[in-house]
């Protein structure tokens, strides 16, 4: 087995949101544990798609792997190198082989910019080609996201929110990245476009040998997009395994009722189908539960939850879950 | 056959741009019976919200003006009826909820003052009613600890709860029709589960009909007893929720149904994609507006409108081709 592309040990990002948004004269320090301790690896090639609720922690996450945000604790290693200890001009050296989409398209394009110069801003910045080869690459690059090159003078405003989504693919590509961020790319798209960029990303994907990390709360398009999924609560990955097992046979109680929860264009499985309603929100990662932090909405929580938190532990052969109750001799909950 | 509560016929809603004029809804048409949930589904720019913002008589005006049609609500033309009869209406029998509670609440007063307005208004509470009612109200949408909630202020509510308060504040006066929308689609998905499942047992529970609207293509599919799906201000097909998902007989709904990607793809297949966008309203091409986006799409798209084409009892389809679409299989799915 070679090594992964992207390697994740203990990853932490906490904020403190002490004064600045709380009126405590002179009081408790508070801290929001937005990323607290994960651990996972994407092989170069792969898809790992990132699920979870609002405020989970999956974007903070995402821009925590490219040093967008600066992590708390833990490391952070893609292709080998280090990102957690890099320099701020090594970071910048580092950042050509890691890019990312955004979720609003227009908002991550600089209005004043043309879709050329947004396009030959990476390729400037990493002196990746000048003079013709220059020119010549940003119209391939065009091509290959599927805008036509009359486009190439014109503004992010004039286009529509599927065109500027490309527009950002564009710039990604433009480095030359091995790994992309994508941060909830469709999740701002209509229902027609997103099969577009969905096909757009996956066709990448396969000639250029990408590695993704596919944030989206959108089950469905992680489902068909990644090759295995990670799914986040409350700052922490509870369930991680291949794509097709945790969508189709899920361990934890959270991951159920995600999927329950998921709306199916069938009106027949859709009258059918038994739902895990959760009761109540998720909890503020200000003041997380103790244990097991799923516990407060978790149909099959005991008293010993509260305790201890449960380890990512192995319950199938490459499927992990974090749940005191399941284990390998009792991998599904609902079975007795 | 009883009337409908509801009856669209021809409407028309036009906004005046400059010297153009831009045909939001161009001639739509449905009906609405009592109890009965219709799902609307359609794209950015389809005219689904403002279908729904002319039968509230909401269109904002200028620009907007209804150009034509009417919208017949138990018996009453709303378009004809003087504004004073049409504030008796809507709120009490007709209560719209939107996609963002925030916009929709007042957020300098509290949830329960908000609340009590709408039945101090409409059915002459007193205040001790109106607030007894707002507890009740907030309770039955299922606010833990309603009566200490009712006096706190909107940004104290989380997203689902804030959409609970809406929904009670729309439901406090028992409406016989309910138009939600795009109700859940700022929310995650297991609150989205919890919200429709409000509105399925309250449903149930008052009678009432629905109107949602929405552009996710499952929760249509788990909710509506009927399906329009709009496109370019028309409506492209109307038909009963199965039928509409099982043989959809025009190319942009099969289009939309083959896009979505469902768990029972295959790993690594392509999706199904419509390509192209979805159109600009103010300059629609002749013909045909998904002329241009439609792998089945002959000359005769390009030069003449379609009609809409019955092709089975209460299914209808906007299509030149209505007929071969309807015999087409589903069966790309798989």
């Amino acid at each position: 087995m070679t090594a992964p592309l992207v390697s994740v040990r203990d990853l932490a990002v906490h904020f403190d949101v002490t004064r600045r948004a709380l009126p405590f004269p002179g009081g408790t320090r508070t801290i929001v544990k937005s990323v607290d301790g994960v651990s996972f690896d994407i092989q170069a090639g792969e898809t790992l798609g990132l699920v979870g609720e609002s405020g989970c922690g999956k974007t903070t996450l995402g821009r925590a792997l490219l040093r967008l945000v600066e992590p708390t604790r833990g490391q952070v290693r893609i292709g080998g190198t280090d990102i957690t200890a890099l320099r701020s001009a090594e970071l910048r050296h580092a950042r050509r082989r890691m890019q990312m989409v955004f979720q609003d398209p227009y908002a991550s394009l600089d209005p004043r910019m043309t879709v050329g110069q947004i396009i030959a801003e990476p390729i400037d910045t990493f002196g990746l080609a000048a003079g013709p080869a220059r020119q010549a690459r940003i119209r391939e690059l065009m091509a290959t996201v599927g805008l036509s090159e009359r486009f190439i003078n014109r503004y992010p405003h004039e286009f529509s929110g599927g065109q500027q989504q490309r527009v950002g693919i564009a710039r990604a590509l433009a480095a030359e990245p091995d790994f992309i961020v994508a941060d909830e790319p469709i999740s701002a798209l209509d229902v027609s476009i997103q099969a577009q960029i969905i096909n757009l990303i996956e066709r990448l994907q396969r000639e250029r040998r990408l590695t993704y990390l596919f944030i989206s709360h959108d089950l469905r398009a992680v489902r068909h997009t990644s090759t295995r999924i990670a799914v986040m609560y409350l700052g922490k990955i509870v369930e991680l395994g291949d794509a097709r097992r945790v969508y189709d046979r899920p361990l934890m109680p959270y991951t159920k009722a995600l999927i329950s929860a998921v709306p199916v264009p069938d009106p027949a499985v859709e009258a059918a189908r038994r739902r895990l309603v959760l009761h109540g929100d998720v909890p503020s990662p200000i003041d997380p539960p103790s244990g097991c932090r799923f516990r407060t909405r978790c149909p099959y929580a005991v008293d010993g939850c509260a305790d201890a938190e449960p380890p990512l532990a192995e319950i199938e052969p490459g499927h992990f879950a974090a749940c005191s109750r399941l284990s390998r001799e009792r991998p599904d909950l609902d079975a007795g | 056959m009883t009337a409908p509560l509801l009856s669209v016929r021809g409407l028309r809603t036009y906004f005046d741009e400059d010297a153009r004029v831009v045909r939001a809804v161009d001639d739509v048409s449905f009906d609405l019976a009592v109890g009965e949930t219709l799902g609307i589904v359609g794209e950015s720019g389809s005219g689904k919200s403002v279908t729904s913002l002319s039968i509230m008589g909401l269109v904002p005006s200028p620009p907007g003006r209804v150009a034509g049609g009417t919208i017949t609500f138990d018996g009453r033309d709303l378009l004809r009826l003087p504004e004073r009869e049409l504030r008796g209406i809507r709120g009490r029998r007709i209560a719209m909820i939107f996609q963002d509670p925030m916009t929709s609440l007042n957020p300098f007063m509290r949830v329960g003052a908000q609340l009590m307005e709408v039945t101090e208004l409409h059915l002459g509470h007193s205040r001790a009613e109106a607030r007894a009612h707002a507890v009740a109200m907030l309770a039955q949408v299922g606010i833990p600890d309603a009566a200490r909630r009712v006096d706190q202020y909107p940004h104290q509510f989380s997203g689902g709860m804030r959409q609970r308060v809406m929904i009670a504040m729309a439901l406090s006066c028992r409406p016989q029709l309910l138009i939600a929308d795009e109700p859940t689609t700022a929310l995650d998905v297991t609150i989205q589960a919890q919200i429709l499942e409000l509105v399925r047992a309250l449903r149930r529970e008052i009678g009432m009909s629905v109107i949602l609207i929405s552009h996710d293509l499952g929760v249509v599919a788990g909710m509506a007893d009927r399906v329009v799906v709009m496109y370019a201000g028309q409506v492209v097909e109307s038909a009963p929720t199965v039928p509409l998902f099982e043989r959809p007989a025009n190319p942009y709904t099969r289009g939309l149904l083959l896009s979505v990607p469902s768990p029972t793809h295959a790993a690594g297949t392509t999706l199904y994609q419509i390509p192209g966008l979805p159109p600009d309203v103010a300059h629609l091409p002749p013909g045909c507006a998904f002329a241009p986006r439609c792998d089945r799409a002959a000359a005769s798209c390009r030069q003449e409108a379609p009609p809409l084409v019955e092709v089975a009892p209460g299914h209808l389809s906007r299509c030149h081709f209505a007929r071969d679409v309807y015999a087409l299989p589903l069966a790309v799915r798989a």
